[in-house]
């Protein structure tokens, strides 16, 4: 225990300070925090931290190995220039919900056992739904109560989980579930957490929160949530899932699903959201094949996926940033004023893409070389045309509307320096891993036995690519955006909570028609005569005092309205700063 | 650096020459597929030259059509109101 520090306490105990620093001391502070992050997970060692009981039962606050070293190291770096990107931001809100989401999302990374596991898997919910609230505004607000709303229903359910799956075994700490070899199949609770996990990890149809929340998150904020949800989540199922069936297929429909939902989409940020979907369905496909090739190529394309998605997400944020615009319908032209957004943004483009020398041509490959050794013809051809659709959307048309296109004559800049340097560093980490694949697999969780670089391997990815990219251009006219939304599985709770409310209305309504009908035949004629005498009385006094009495409902009306927007995210910070007291509290009584 | 070839793939005046050097890159792709040593062939379609451009060429057309057939026939595209 002497040697190990915890990054996670780091993280969510370094948040407390930033309110109360201020200038160039929180810049120096807000980066310091990750750096030391970094050096810590460097510095660790595999083993078990902080055994304790906690009511009967045995508690893992940190297990280490490799495995949550894999996902930690590149938590750690994400978060270094997540942070920097964020550096220009005076908000101190969002900083300290950033701080704790990362922790947060290390803490699931080492958490040992399921108590721990769950506290900090609700850390993030709350977390990383303020950076959707910091937004402001009526969609944003609305589009954070629906995340919020659907990351508890799923924590209840994975809590439920977790407590019938203790019930069955007698054990909370975490590890391999599934197989089936030998426990002898899965139970009620593990199948529960399992939906838990895939809600987070936004499989369909439980997907919807992502794309309906990611775009509505302030630009900062959504840089950090394109990295830890999800990616926490193929960690867990990797840990505790791996070879489970039914993750092939729901990873191989999801990396189809992303892309087909990405055509229709308007919205830049909802359509790098979608390729989220997409790519965490090869991660997931990974882990359901579940060969130690399979569970090393789903961890190395997180880690990859980490740095591309965000590096997007930072480029589409700048241009959001600058223009104040959103939708690829009014964006176009951009290049002549950003060339340098432009250039970093295909970096990340053609990372995702999986072309030879970038990131993704060596991670994504292995997945799918891990389907192709295990007999899987018709999943390498999913993923496969999956990896067309991703270079079609990330590679080709996103910048080609945004960027490219017709000219808008937007006025545009640059975006602010500290976002330039934070999309150039997950831009060379990119390239560097793509150039020089040997650190990451060295990091992998077991032995690597793949080289991606041989001839057919390469003129595969390029034929499919610039032919992809063929079809692009002679369908163009085909892909031009259109301004719509698309429907997905949130219309079941967007429009069946309107569902809800109607029922809710309709008894109302009639027990209202009810009381009418009572005063209109017996009442009334009572009231009549009631009402003459006080008629008086009324004109001289009362309508004075009822005329004051509304004007200052409307008056108080507008302010508490005023008000409400603001509660809300004071509400979100109050629960964080509570979370951040119960794990204070947590340590203190661990020691 | 980095602007010419951002102004290469934008500006207008280079059409042309993007159009050409586009069509010489998938040819030469093509070619060298016919080349590169295919030993470790898994499936069959992996010792068919050309068959990654093929089947790219076709993922995409695929993926924009039936996308869009889904967008505008099974009517998942709604106008922006749609939830307000």
């Amino acid at each position: 225990m002497t040697d190990f520090i915890h990054p996670a306490l780091l993280f969510i105990l370094g948040a407390l300070p930033i309110p109360f620093l201020s200038g160039s001391v929180r810049k120096a502070y807000l980066l310091l925090i990750p750096a030391l992050a970094i050096l810590a997970v460097l510095a660790m060692e595999p083993g078990s931290y902080g055994e304790a009981r906690f009511i009967g039962q045995e508690i893992l606050i940190a297990k280490v190995d490799k495995l949550s070293i894999v996902f930690a190291t590149v938590f750690t770096i994400m978060a270094l220039i997540g942070m920097v990107y964020a550096l220009h931001l005076t908000d101190a809100g969002q900083h300290m919900a950033a701080f704790v989401y990362v922790g947060s999302a290390l803490g699931v990374v080492f958490a040992g056992d399921y108590l721990t596991l769950f506290l900090f898997w609700e850390g993030m919910a709350f977390a990383s739904a303020y950076l959707v609230f910091a937004q402001r505004g009526g969609p944003a607000i609305r589009a954070g109560f629906r995340y919020l709303m659907v990351h508890i229903t799923g924590g209840v359910v994975l809590l439920g989980g977790i407590i019938s799956h203790g019930l069955a075994t007698g054990s909370l700490l975490f590890g391999p579930i599934a197989g089936g070899l030998t426990n002898g199949g899965m139970g009620v609770g593990d199948y529960l957490i399992l939906a838990g996990f895939i809600l987070n990890a936004a499989v369909p149809p439980l997907n919807a929160w992502l794309t309906d929340a990611y775009p509505e998150a302030t630009v900062t904020g959504a840089v950090f949530m394109s990295a830890f949800t999800t990616k926490t989540a193929v960690y867990v199922l990797a840990r505790a899932f791996p070879g489970t069936e039914l993750l092939v297929w729901l990873g191989t429909i999801m990396a189809l699903y992303g892309v087909i939902y990405a055509v229709l989409e308007n919205d830049c940020r909802r359509l790098l959201a979608y390729h989220i979907v997409s790519q965490v369905g090869y991660m997931i496909a990974g882990i359901g094949i579940g060969t130690e090739m399979a569970v090393n190529g789903a961890a190395s394309h997180a880690f990859a996926h980490i740095l591309y998605k965000a590096l997007l997400f930072m480029g589409a944020g700048a241009v959001i940033y600058v223009t104040g615009r959103r939708k690829l319908t009014e964006l176009g032209g951009l290049y002549k004023t950003m060339p340098l957004t432009v250039a970093l943004y295909m970096v990340g483009a053609l990372a995702i893409s999986a072309f030879p020398f970038f990131s993704g041509f060596v991670t994504k490959s292995m997945v799918i070389a891990a389907a192709g050794a295990d007999h899987r013809a018709l999943v390498v051809l999913a993923l496969t045309m999956a990896s067309s659709g991703t270079f079609l959307h990330t590679g080709l048309k996103l910048p080609y509307y945004m960027f490219f296109g017709t000219d808008r004559k937007l006025e545009a800049r640059e975006p602010p320096r500290n976002m330039l340097i934070a999309m150039g560093m997950a831009a060379v980490l990119c390239i560097a891993i793509g150039v020089f694949p040997q650190p990451l697999y060295a990091l992998l969780p077991y032995p690597v036995d793949f080289e991606p670089y041989t001839g057919l391997h390469v003129m595969e990815s390029l034929g499919l690519l610039m032919f992809t990219a063929l079809g692009f251009v002679l369908f163009l006219w085909a892909l031009d955006p259109e301004q719509t939304i698309s429907l997905d599985t949130d219309w079941f709770y967007r429009k069946g909570a309107r569902a809800f409310m109607w029922l809710a209305e309709r008894p109302l309504a009639r027990y209202e028609q009810a009381v009418s009908n009572v005063s209109e035949t017996a009442a009334l004629p009572l009231l009549h005569g009631a009402a003459r005498a006080g008629l008086r009385l009324d004109l001289a006094g009362v309508d004075a005092v009822v005329n004051g009495i509304a004007h200052s409902i409307l008056h108080g009306g507008g302010r508490l309205r005023r008000l409400q927007t603001g509660v809300v995210t004071h509400y979100v910070l109050a629960m964080v700063v509570g979370l951040i007291a119960a794990t204070v509290v947590f340590v203190v009584a661990w020691r | 650096m980095i602007k010419p070839i951002v102004h290469f793939f934008g500006d207008e005046q280079y059409a042309r020459p993007r159009r050409r050097l586009f069509y010489v890159v998938l040819v030469l792709i093509v070619v060298a597929d016919f080349l590169v040593s295919r030993e470790h062939a898994e499936y069959l379609w992996d010792s068919l030259p050309g068959w990654s451009a093929l089947y790219g060429f076709v993922s995409c057309v695929l993926l924009i059509f039936v996308s869009k057939f889904l967008g505008h026939r099974v009517r998942l595209m709604r106008r922006e109101d749609y939830y307000d």
